[in-house]
């Protein structure tokens, strides 16, 4: 196919309606405000935002938890929508999530193997014996081993817990992954073993990452194409080069020139300045 | 004379697993006018020292020292009673929750006049006047009414205004900033970085960053502590420490760096043969 | 430091269990507790062969006999008799299958349907959470031993009245304590990730959120026992539980308060039997709370 469209989100709104008492007048709180784009199979686009940009809310409505108040939302073609139908086991099982707080992701009464395997008992109608021989072979693939398989997650450090979710996120064999800042709350030197990682695993499953974070340094080093999003809206959407090369928008460059950068040019400009 | 002073400093935490050893024989020093950022990964126990200097050690906390001294007052042997004059007026600390580390239940005007009231001899309006001052100082929007709000009231961003202005209340020599900007977008994080900076280049005093982000070190220290696990890697001034790390730690958390990726993959703490992922 | 790796942590179930009593342990007061409580189970489970003679059998020649300590008393009789000649160390030793029994019934009793209700209500939420919550508090707001005797009145004076009495009266506690902790691990990350992997509301509900909510409902359970028996004594006590002449410890002592005076043995050691029974059982509450509670672990 020429154009292998994953995903494709048309005009996407989502709207938080409060009420102050039971008298009190309705407020209506837009968290997105009309979001579009199209990701390719085997690509990574970047969303990029600060607190509050509606970059959570965007992932709650394309993992398909929660509906979107309008717009469109189409998942290899098939327009999904879950507010009206039911989500099919199969359209479940295409798009799938990684958090960023791997602490908070596991379930810490849940063993390793349990966590693996669940997906698949409620999707498919695999035997326990093939599930098994799944999530095994899936705990390899993140870098794990069988050892691991009857552990709960609180004897594994952050970055070996990361990779259980990861191995969780793909045990159902999907072909969208959202990644929900997965590397932020992790340290600087396993940080790096997880992005390597992702980037394996995407060149072996042909995954498509929706990869969303704060920090341009990584959004640099692993998108293809980027958006920024700011207040629910976006403000800028190209290629990587496009946008790192040349930000259009006025926030695009606060948010380049605010990113504390580490190379030596900048500290000896900064050394010199400061002199 | 070094503003503070660490010589040989261990620290040991009693656990029910036994004692966990989080500071092994780590010395290092700031001088009056000098950022000092201590960097580290988590369990290197980066923010420990500083802890200790200021004697939030827990109750299970042990310390050994050779030398532990702040303008020539020995830390390890003070009174009780010497050491709070000093901490809080002389040596002050910020902290990385800025909503965590106000008290919910006082305006941020009540928990500024009391930081005063503890450390200076000034009157009632003295100490309201002091404070617009501090809150215009830290860049605070509407000072005058800022003084009236409650933390919830405020942005993360404006805590950590407000931590910063109790923090320089009592013009302090040593001011310790511990993860002060991760909790923060990225633009707050450069607003309040600049802020530090500006405040410490004008009152001249001491200023230790401690951080697990090496941007914010470029973009900040004079002099680079490196810690690993409990243990100094290296120290050296910033720009040799990135242009040239002599130690294979640093050299494997910088070249981890995304930006300075050169081909596919980014080099990891591992390739460098220095123990696993465990040390996370 | 709260991010310290365990990489050498417990592997199995049964060391989960280890690590727990090596919390456990480190309570003295708890520890004591549980040996006493243990002890009672130990008695309560072979009565019939501890206990020297029957609960219910009246030696009309050895009537407010006092403790074989005393003047007048006799070995046969250890701890005396009351007014119709009833030995009361068997009484005692009878007494406490009822107390554990109370106990046992009226925690599962509350905990099972608390803990359904709270659930419900955690998870649903809406007017469902609001409807449950309002009769909840409703129960709440009657004094809870008033409650119980009103309960019993409708039902009729008997022990197994008694003991759904004090069930719904305990009811709201464990409610209250569940739809906290399933709301709070609701906004959790695991569960969104079990809901994006398709778990569906029960299995979320059962599965995944509730093994992560006991904590605080094992250290409940544990304090309700003691008052559920505390509170069946009572109503023993106004003669609307436990029926003469079932050795029930409230009941013995309604039956000899008028004696306080003239043979104060007969009212002391029932006393005592419930006295320390509830003690040990909060004692062991507390040292599960501080063993099951994250925040010390680490301590």
């Amino acid at each position: 196919m020429a154009d292998d469209i994953i995903l494709e989100a048309r005009n996407l709104v989502r709207e938080y309606r409060t009420k102050e008492g039971i008298f009190g007048k309705e407020h209506v709180n837009r968290a997105l405000k009309g979001i579009s784009f199209s990701l390719e199979r085997g690509k990574t686009l970047a969303v990029v935002g600060e607190s509050g940009c509606g970059k959570s809310t965007l992932a709650r409505i394309l993992t398909l938890i929660d509906p979107a108040t309008s717009g469109e939302l189409l998942i290899e073609g098939n327009p999904i929508d879950i507010s009206k139908e039911k989500l099919s086991k199969d359209m479940r099982s295409k798009v799938q999530i990684v958090f960023q707080n791997p602490y908070g992701s596991l379930n810490p009464r849940q063993r390793v193997g349990d966590v693996l395997t669940e997906p698949l008992m409620i999707n498919t109608t695999m035997s326990p014996a093939e599930r098994r021989d799944k999530a095994m072979e899936m705990l390899v693939k993140v870098g794990l081993g069988p050892e691991h398989f009857n552990r709960y997650p609180h004897m594994f450090s952050g970055g070996q817990r990361q990779r259980i979710a990861i191995g969780r996120a793909l045990v159902l064999n999907p072909s969208l992954l959202i990644l929900d800042e997965p590397v932020s709350a992790l340290d600087l030197s396993v940080q790096a073993q997880i992005l390597n990682l992702l980037a394996d695993l995407q060149d072996e499953f042909n995954l498509t990452y929706l990869f969303i974070s704060h920090d341009l340094s990584v959004v640099r080093y692993i998108a293809d194409k980027v958006m920024v999003m700011y207040f629910g809206e976006v403000v800028e959407y190209g290629t990587r080069d496009e946008v790192f090369g040349n930000p259009q928008h006025e926030y695009t460059q606060t948010l380049f020139n605010a990113t504390p950068q580490a190379d030596i040019a900048h500290i000896k400009a900064r050394l010199a300045a400061s002199n | 004379m070094a503003l503070l002073e660490i010589e040989n400093l261990t620290v040991e935490f009693d656990t029910v697993d036994g004692r966990f050893r989080a500071l092994d024989g780590v010395s290092y020093s700031v001088d009056p006018g000098e950022v000092l950022a201590v960097v580290g990964e988590s369990g290197s126990g980066k923010s420990v020292a500083m802890l200790a200097v200021m004697g939030l050690l827990a109750n299970n906390g042990h310390l050994w020292a050779d030398k532990l001294e702040f303008e020539g007052y020995d830390l390890l042997t003070m009174s009780a009673k010497k050491r709070r004059e000093i901490i809080g007026k002389d040596i002050s600390m910020i902290f990385q929750e800025p909503i965590a580390s106000l008290n919910p239940c006082f305006t941020v005007g009540a928990q500024i006049d009391e930081t005063l009231k503890e450390h200076t001899k000034m009157s009632r309006g003295e100490r309201k006047t002091r404070a617009i001052e501090l809150l215009d100082s830290v860049g605070m929007p509407e000072s005058a009414k800022a003084l009236k709000k409650y933390p919830h009231q405020m942005s993360g961003g404006q805590c950590q205004r407000v931590m910063i202005a109790m923090a320089i209340a009592c013009k302090p020599k040593l001011l310790i900033a511990d993860e002060p900007t991760t909790a923060l977008d990225v633009t707050i994080q450069k607003q309040i970085l600049d802020l530090l900076l500006d405040l410490q280049h004008e009152s001249g005093m001491g200023l230790i960053m401690i951080t697990h982000d090496m941007a914010v070190v470029a973009e900040t220290a004079d002099r680079v502590v490196v810690q690993y696990k409990g243990k100094k890697m290296e120290e050296a001034d910033v720009l040799s420490l990135f242009e040239s790390p002599k130690n294979p730690y640093t050299k494997a958390l910088l070249s981890a760096l995304p930006e300075n990726a050169t081909g596919d993959r980014l080099p990891t703490v591992s390739d460098f043969h220095l123990g696993d992922e465990g040390a996370a | 430091m709260a991010d310290v790796t365990q990489n050498s942590g417990p592997d199995t179930r049964f060391e989960l269990i280890v690590n727990f009593w090596r919390h456990f342990r480190t309570n003295k007061g708890a520890v004591a507790g549980l040996i006493f409580f243990l002890t009672l189970v130990v008695i309560a489970l072979g009565a019939a062969f501890i206990a020297p003679h029957s609960p219910i059998e009246q030696y009309r020649d050895a009537l407010l006999l006092p403790p074989a300590w005393q003047e007048g008393g006799s070995w046969s009789y250890v701890l005396g008799t009351d007014a119709v000649g009833r030995d009361l160390l068997s009484r005692l030793i009878y007494g406490s299958q009822f107390s554990l029994f109370i106990g046992v019934v009226v925690v599962s009793v509350a905990l099972v349907v608390g803990v359904c209700l709270g659930l419900v209500a955690g998870t649903f939420g809406g007017w469902v959470d609001t409807i449950i919550m309002r009769v909840m508090d409703i129960i709440l707001a009657f004094p809870s031993l008033l409650l119980a005797l009103v309960l019993v009145a409708i039902l009729g004076p008997s022990l197994l009245n008694a003991m759904i009495a004090i069930a719904i009266v305990q009811q709201p506690y464990y409610v209250r304590l569940t739809r906290a902790s399933v709301m709070s691990e609701m906004s959790r990350e695991y569960v969104m990730a079990a809901r994006v992997s398709g778990v569906g509301t029960l299995r979320l509900m059962f599965v995944t959120v509730l093994p992560n909510c006991m904590a605080p409902l094992i250290v409940q359970a544990a304090l309700s026992f003691s008052t559920a028996i505390l509170d069946a004594a009572a109503l023993g006590f106004l003669g609307m539980g436990a029926q003469p002449p079932q050795p029930e410890w409230g009941t013995m002592l309604a039956e000899s308060r008028e004696f306080i005076l003239r043979a104060p043995w007969v009212v002391t050691f029932p006393g005592v039997a419930i006295l320390s029974t509830v003690l040990a059982i909060n004692l062991i509450g507390d040292g599960l709370r501080d063993a099951l509670d994250p925040k010390l672990k680490r301590s």
